[in-house]
């Protein structure tokens, strides 16, 4: 069990990581999600005892160790670079904290093969780092994570440099390695989608602060404000400030919406709305959604993503199959309304699409 | 074929002039040392016309000759060992930690070769004199640190930069202490970056002449000293002197041989 109480981390005078708590119970996968610059590294390196926070206090195991240095503590950390000693054979590279800790020759052997068994490298153990495959070196660094059975393991963002084929296939099998461990493990990601493919719990971060916690689900069901709407969402979320007036959500001009059935309990007045790309449907002709000029379409293969324009707003709408639109179109956009999360002035939410 | 003959020769022409320049001293030492006084002073030869050994036998046998070697080749290793142990600490605090004022000492330390030897001389000899390290091997070696730490640490620097942070995290988090780490795992990462830095010292050492004659007499007195102050009495020993030569600039050769392929990274000081 790891604890952080309101920490805070300044640097050069800027605050990093401000009045962050968390409790982050051991055999689950923690997921931190925040765009770059939102404080997931700071927070791991907090975490590990690589810097010192502050103020505020990290408790493991009900044990202070906010001003232990790493060393002391038994912590295991991959970084997004794929770091390893570059001296060191592979076997060694994994053998390295069973070594430092003078365990015996027979169980580093076993320890090191099991761990290379797991992840598929047994047949490199006697290569150098540098005569892998990118994938292949983060597998080293996770093996020797994993062979040290330390009490918190990290994970900063350790897929982000791998190839898309690489990516799929270390997301699905991660959790299955480390969960058995009964570690706190700790996840920082950007996307959305690992967080929701293998977090079992997600904080949000948003410069330097928790702007949320709960279950990924939870979180992208009923984010509670905009913000972490926003984090939970990708494609980005379009979001527009509208008026709302009896069944009918002005968005400025002549352009307005009708309500969907779960804001008609909602009082009259300003709001901010955001609406998930998925939900947001696009026709050639003006029939009555809102009038948008196409700025660009992203063409995947299965899917479309168009990028939309109106009011000085752009809009994404991700649609099934190809698309063929240019920029400069005329194109009407239809917005689910059903399907629109609504935040009051403050950025909380309140009214939520039925799940 | 004859257009690319023509090609050839355009191309290799101007390298090949080069080489004959830079070498003429050299192989005229050479030959030198392998003629005969007679020979050297009497006739013009492009090549020695009686060869001979009997310089190389004169250095060899005679410890007047020999000793200065081994002094020259004594007070050099400890030069480059203390150099460089001295070195690498510093080094690495340049390179991972930011404290006061840092840049200026990192600069200051380069300035340091700036100033001539010459100016040191007179001062490292009352010193030494006064505390009776005057004519010993460590009082040499002591003088030329001054002048080869910073460049050491300078190129020590650079290569250590060169090696990602997060290797050192990585090692803590495994649980290495500093000294372990630093031996096991980052002296390996910088190795060509140590042995470029001890082959400086040992150059800038061993070519050093003015403070290592300044500070010895007897019993430290390097090559280059014996071969400057050997006048017989019946004049200049050409041949001896010569072979004398060839001898200085072979360890060098050696060396230069050992750390062929990184001496360009220590020409930049390790940053490129």
């Amino acid at each position: 069990m790891l604890e952080l109480k309101s920490i805070t981390k300044h640097e050069h005078g800027q605050a990093h990581v401000e009045g962050v708590s968390l409790s982050l119970e051991p055999g689950k996968m923690h997921i931190l999600l925040g765009p770059t610059l939102s404080g997931k590294t700071t927070l791991l390196r907090l975490m590990a005892g690589l810097d010192r926070p502050t103020s505020g206090e990290i408790i493991m195991d009900g044990q202070a160790v906010t001003g232990v240095p790493v060393r002391k503590r038994n912590v295991a950390m991959v970084y997004q670079q794929f770091v390893n000693y570059p001296s060191l054979s592979v076997y060694e590279n994994i053998a390295s904290p069973l070594r430092v800790r003078g365990a015996a020759r027979r169980y580093i052997r076993k320890k090191v093969e099991g761990a290379a068994d797991v992840l598929g490298i047994k047949e490199f153990f006697r290569r150098r780092p540098s005569e892998l495959s990118g994938g292949q070196q983060q597998r080293v660094a996770l093996a020797r994570a994993l062979v040290k059975e330390a009490s918190l393991v990290l994970l900063d963002e350790p897929l982000a440099n791998l190839d898309y084929k690489l990516r799929e296939e270390l997301r699905t099998e991660l959790p299955r390695i480390f969960k058995g461990s009964g570690a706190v493990i700790v996840y920082a990601t950007s996307e959305p989608r690992e967080a929701m493919l293998i977090g079992d719990s997600v904080t949000c971060l948003h410069e330097g602060r928790i702007a949320s916690t709960g279950t990924a689900r939870a979180l992208y069901d009923r984010p509670n404000t905009l913000v972490t709407a926003k984090i939970m969402s990708d494609p980005p979320l379009n979001t527009i400030r509208i008026e709302k007036k009896g069944a009918v959500l002005e968005l400025g001009g002549d352009r307005r919406l009708h309500i969907g059935a779960h804001m008609e309990t909602l009082a009259d007045g300003p709001y901010e709305i955001g609406l998930r790309a998925h939900h947001l449907g696009i026709s050639a002709s003006a029939s009555n959604g809102i009038e948008a000029v196409v700025a660009t379409t992203e063409v995947t293969g299965s899917e479309t993503m168009v990028h939309a324009e109106f009011m000085g707003t752009r809009w994404v709408s991700l649609l099934h199959g190809v698309h063929a639109l240019n920029a400069g179109d005329k194109i009407s956009l239809n917005p689910d309304a059903d399907r629109l999360f609504v935040f009051d002035e403050t950025g909380a939410l309140v009214a939520t699409p039925a799940s | 074929m004859n257009a690319s003959r023509k090609k050839f020769h355009a191309k290799y022409f101007a390298p090949t002039l080069y080489i004959i320049f830079l070498m003429t001293p050299i192989y005229w030492l050479l030959t030198m040392s392998l003629k005969t006084n007679q020979e050297i002073l009497s006739t013009f030869s492009l090549w020695p016309e009686n060869l001979t050994l009997a310089n190389y036998i004169v250095i060899f046998t005679d410890a007047s000759w020999y000793s200065g070697y081994i002094n020259s080749m004594i007070y050099v290793s400890m030069n480059t060992v203390i150099s460089v142990l001295a070195a690498l600490p510093a080094a690495y605090a340049f390179s991972r930690h930011r404290f006061l004022g840092d840049k200026h000492i990192f600069f200051w330390l380069l300035t340091n070769r700036m100033a001539p030897p010459a100016v040191f001389a007179l001062p490292f000899f009352q010193l030494y004199s006064s505390i009776g390290l005057f004519d010993t091997h460590i009082a040499v070696a002591l003088a030329h640190t001054l002048f080869n730490i910073p460049l050491a640490i300078w190129i020590l620097e650079g290569f250590m930069s060169g090696v990602p942070r997060e290797i050192d995290e990585t090692a803590y988090i495994d649980g290495y202490s500093f000294p372990k780490f630093f031996v096991k795992i980052f002296m390996p990462l910088i190795a060509s970056g140590i042995g470029v830095a001890a082959f400086f010292c040992f150059m800038f050492s061993w070519v050093e002449l003015l403070i290592a004659r300044t500070l010895t007499s007897v019993a430290a007195k390097p090559i280059a000293a014996v071969m400057t102050r050997t006048v017989s009495a019946s004049g200049l020993d050409w041949g001896v002197l010569a072979a004398a030569g060839i001898l200085t600039i072979l360890p060098g050769a050696l060396v230069i041989w050992f750390v062929r392929h990184h001496i360009a990274r220590g020409f930049a000081l390790g940053r490129v």
